[in-house]
This record gives structure tokens, C-alpha cells and sequence, in this order.
């Protein structure tokens, strides 16, 4: 057990727990965190965990996280915790869950698949193996890794 | 069971589905050499919507229906009534599929076949979508190494060419690396087989890549000769190098075994010399031949009875 917040309390919002160490930056990058962000971020990379070795965590003020956000995190971080925060108190806490399809959260790289065109479809990935990363578009059958999602 | 299934990847038909036409190709081929045709399908509609031009995988589709006993309708150029317009290809699935009984697409962009299996209320078979794939041209290959050389298992096939665009190559290995084979692969370092195949194959210790054929000709049973395009190279001097290298020449086919065949899935250019027809290991024209029969086979599998 950490005795000690890293990151002061917040009032509400969403902890992001048990991140592997060095892909909290990721999960920044899929939160579309930007210059023009209205809300507070902090980022803890590298804290020590009793369960993890090292972990990042990420603390987000007053913003929450919908379906297809969840998704894309337990790609990268299928471990992590989701705490919701309300008015200093943990109102509700799971992890994130790996889906089997991810359905509408990202494009596929191929430019020639019949997905980036514009036919009413919804992308459509399965996915291939968790470690290490590898999920394939239903449509093109094209393979994807985890620095083709994340770049 | 193919009935009323859509055949989009080779893995949408399974390996007792593949014995079965086999066998059935072997009886559908019986019946055209009697100069028959059936009317097996009478009443039953075909729509093929070729988005890319084509003409053994038309002609053969078309012809298989005939013989079968039901009729096609067709737009000759979708790509200009259609496209132009800015129809989206879903929209068309679903006027085909309400005129029609089965759809045959060739489409240039990888998953327009899914993508019409998913909005066509009628099975889709696939004649082609990018370089993505081609389960009709697989299912002959293997139909014809299995007629041509007695059986698929035990055999050394060694593919030479394009095997990073050329959609046949990707369909055949996924099916290939089911049956007990050795695989070789030929190519230039540019054109090698993409990273998403091996995804699909189990076991990757029985496929072998190599630059050139000379090793591994003498052991090959099957060589599957693809087409190496000028367009794949932006160094015309390398692509004239490497154009030498790769072609089958008498010289070349005098070092194979006596019983190993040669298939192409045609159209060839130079990849194989006119001397090497006359040859016997040569039976790309058997393969183009075995179109019709084996399309009638999965035809009636998927609208017969
Ligand atoms: N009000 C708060 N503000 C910011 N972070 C909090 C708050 N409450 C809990 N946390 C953090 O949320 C995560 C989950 O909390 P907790 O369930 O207490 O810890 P653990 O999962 O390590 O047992 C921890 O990283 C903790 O530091
Ligand atoms: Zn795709």
C-alpha cells in the first residue's frame, strides 16, 4: 500500500491505477490530452508498486471516461484500475476489461481496406494476442501492433 | 456445410468442406468432358459485379452457372454506372441481393467482400479483393495439385514471385499450411510474404524464404509461379534484374523431378518462357481448365439442394 499520495487528492474525477510503467504517456495520448486541455492532468510515471514492480499512474480532474476510451486503455494497460472519484471519495472502482472486438475506436492502417472509404461501416478489429499486442481488421484481414495503434 | 454461406476467405471453408468439392469437382469435370451440362440450378440467378477487370475468374464463374443450369445477369462496367454516381457499395449489395439468388464480387480494395457478405441478405463469394484474397483461385490450386500430382500431403511446393501483393499466394499458403507440406518462398527481398499471413499460419518452422530457386528446385514437387509487375519497383534497372532471376526456362524445369508440376494462375508475361508449355511438368492451362468444374462444385454447394 502507497502511505503517501504521489499527486494531491482530488475532488472528483478519474484515477487511472496500475498502468505498466512507461505507458501512461500512451494512455495520455488516447485521453487526446492537447495544449488546449480545460481540465487537470497529472501523470505519475515510474512509482513503485507492491503488485507491479513499477506503475504509472494518470489523475484526471473533473472528466470521465466513456466506452471506447476504456478500450483503447486495456490494450495498453490491460490491468489497470479505474477509480471514480466524487467528492474525495472513491465512488466506484473496476478494472478495465480487454473486449473482443473493439468496434468502432480506430482506424485500420491499411489504406487500401474498404473501411477508410466512405461505406457505412464501422471499423472492426479482433483480437489476435494480448502479449504482444496484435489485433486484426474483420474487414482486410490486415494485422495491427501496438506501434501501429498508438503512433 | 457451405449451404447459403458466403465464401469470402479461404478460412470461411473448412477442410472436410474442401474434400467434399473435391470430389464433386472431379464429377462436375466428368460432366463437361460428356459435353453435358445440368440443370442442377435452373430457376437460380447469379449476379457478378466485377469492380476490376477480369477475364479467366468471369468467364469461368459465368460459364460454371451456365452449366449448372442457371442464368447470370451482370453490370459490364460498375465501375463507371455505379461508382460514378457515388453508390456506395453496400447500396449496391443490396440491390443485387434482391435480384439475385448468389453475388460473385471483384472489388480493388481489401474487405469489400466482407463488407458485401454483411449488407447482401444472399451468400457472397469473393472473386477478389485487393491483395487481400481469393478463396475460389485457392481452392483450384489445391484441387489441381491434388488431381495432378495424387495428393496435397508430403509434397514440397516451392511459390516464386510477388508474394507480397499477389492475393493468390496469401489464400493458397493460409491453406497450405493445413495439409502436412513443405513450403519454400521465393522472392526478392522486396516482395516477401507480409507479416499478417504468418498471423495466420500455425506452424511457421515449416515455411522457408529464400532469394533464389536455384537450392531448392531439385526437391519441389509443386512450383507456383506468380507474376512479378513493373509497378512494384521504382528502380526499373532492379526490376530487370530481378525479372531474370526469377523466370522458368527450360534450362531451369531440366532440373526439376520428372513428376513435379508447374502452376501459374495466369496471365503470365515472361515468368515462364513459351519453350516450358510443351514441357511435361507444366499445367497452368490444366489449372485455368479446372476454373469451371471446381466453381460449379462450390456454386451448387452453397444454392443446391
Ligand atoms: N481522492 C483521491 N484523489 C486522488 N487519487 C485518489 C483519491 N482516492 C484514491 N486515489 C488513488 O486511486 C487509486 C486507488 O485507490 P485505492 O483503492 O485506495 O488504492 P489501491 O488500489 O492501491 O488499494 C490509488 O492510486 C489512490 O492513490
Ligand atoms: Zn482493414
Amino acid at each position: 500500500m502507497e502511505k503517501t499520495l504521489r499527486i494531491s487528492k482530488i475532488r472528483d474525477g478519474t484515477v487511472i491505477d496500475h498502468v505498466p510503467s512507461g505507458k501512461g504517456i500512451r494512455v495520455i495520448g488516447i485521453l487526446g490530452v492537447h495544449e488546449d486541455v480545460n481540465y487537470t492532468v497529472s501523470l505519475a510515471i515510474h512509482v513503485p508498486s507492491s503488485k507491479m514492480g513499477f506503475k504509472d499512474v494518470i489523475k484526471i480532474e473533473n472528466r470521465f471516461l466513456d466506452r471506447n476510451e476504456l478500450d483503447m486503455i486495456s490494450l495498453i494497460a490491460p490491468n489497470a484500475t479505474i477509480s471514480i472519484i466524487k467528492n474525495y471519495e472513491i465512488s466506484e472502482k473496476f478494472q478495465v476489461e480487454l473486449p473482443s472486438r473493439l468496434i468502432g475506436v480506430l482506424k485500420c492502417r491499411n489504406q487500401n481496406c474498404i473501411t477508410n472509404t466512405h461505406e457505412p461501416v464501422e471499423s472492426e478489429f479482433e483480437i489476435v494476442s494480448k502479449h504482444p499486442l496484435v489485433i486484426r481488421c474483420v474487414y482486410c484481414e490486415r494485422t495491427m501492433g501496438e506501434k501501429d495503434i498508438f503512433s | 456445410m457451405l449451404k447459403n454461406r458466403s465464401v469470402v476467405s479461404i478460412e470461411d471453408v473448412d477442410s472436410d468442406d474442401l474434400n467434399d468439392l473435391f470430389d464433386l469437382s472431379d464429377s462436375m469435370l466428368r460432366t463437361i468432358e460428356k459435353g453435358g451440362s445440368t440443370d442442377l440450378l435452373r430457376n437460380k440467378i447469379m449476379a457478378t459485379l466485377f469492380y476490376e477487370p477480369s477475364t479467366r475468374t468471369r468467364l469461368s464463374f459465368e460459364s460454371a452457372m451456365h452449366r449448372l443450369g442457371g442464368s447470370v445477369i451482370t453490370v459490364s462496367d460498375v465501375k463507371t454506372s455505379s461508382v460514378a454516381k457515388g453508390e456506395t457499395l453496400a447500396d449496391t449489395i443490396r440491390m443485387a441481393s434482391s435480384y439475385s439468388d448468389i453475388i460473385v464480387i471483384r472489388h480493388p480494395l481489401e474487405g469489400a467482400a466482407r463488407l458485401a457478405s454483411k449488407f447482401a441478405n444472399r451468400p457472397v463469394i469473393n472473386a477478389g479483393d485487393g491483395s487481400g484474397q481469393h478463396p475460389t483461385q485457392t481452392i483450384l490450386d489445391l484441387y489441381t495439385m491434388r488431381k495432378e500430382t495424387g495428393s496435397i500431403d508430403g509434397k514440397v511446393v516451392t511459390m516464386v514471385g510477388d508474394l507480397r501483393y499477389g492475393r493468390t499466394i496469401h489464400s493458397l499458403i493460409i491453406a497450405l499450411s493445413k495439409y502436412d507440406v513443405k513450403i519454400n518462398l521465393v522472392s526478392p527481398q522486396i516482395l516477401r510474404l507480409p507479416e499478417y499471413v504468418y498471423t495466420k499460419i500455425g506452424d511457421r518452422s515449416r515455411i522457408k524464404e529464400y532469394d533464389d530457386l536455384s537450392s531448392v528446385i531439385a526437391d519441389t514437387d509443386v512450383l507456383y509461379v506468380t507474376r512479378i509487375q513493373k509497378e512494384r519497383f521504382t528502380d526499373q534497372n532492379e526490376y530487370q534484374s530481378v525479372i531474370g532471376s526469377y523466370s522458368v526456362d527450360g534450362d531451369l524445369v531440366s532440373k526439376m523431378k520428372k513428376d513435379a508440376i508447374i502452376m501459374h494462375p495466369l496471365p503470365r508475361v515472361d515468368e515462364i518462357r513459351p519453350e516450358v508449355d510443351e514441357l511435361p511438368q507444366a499445367r497452368y492451362f490444366k489449372q485455368a481448365y479446372y476454373g469451371v468444374p471446381v466453381r460449379m462444385a462450390l456454386i451448387y454447394r452453397i444454392l443446391g439442394d
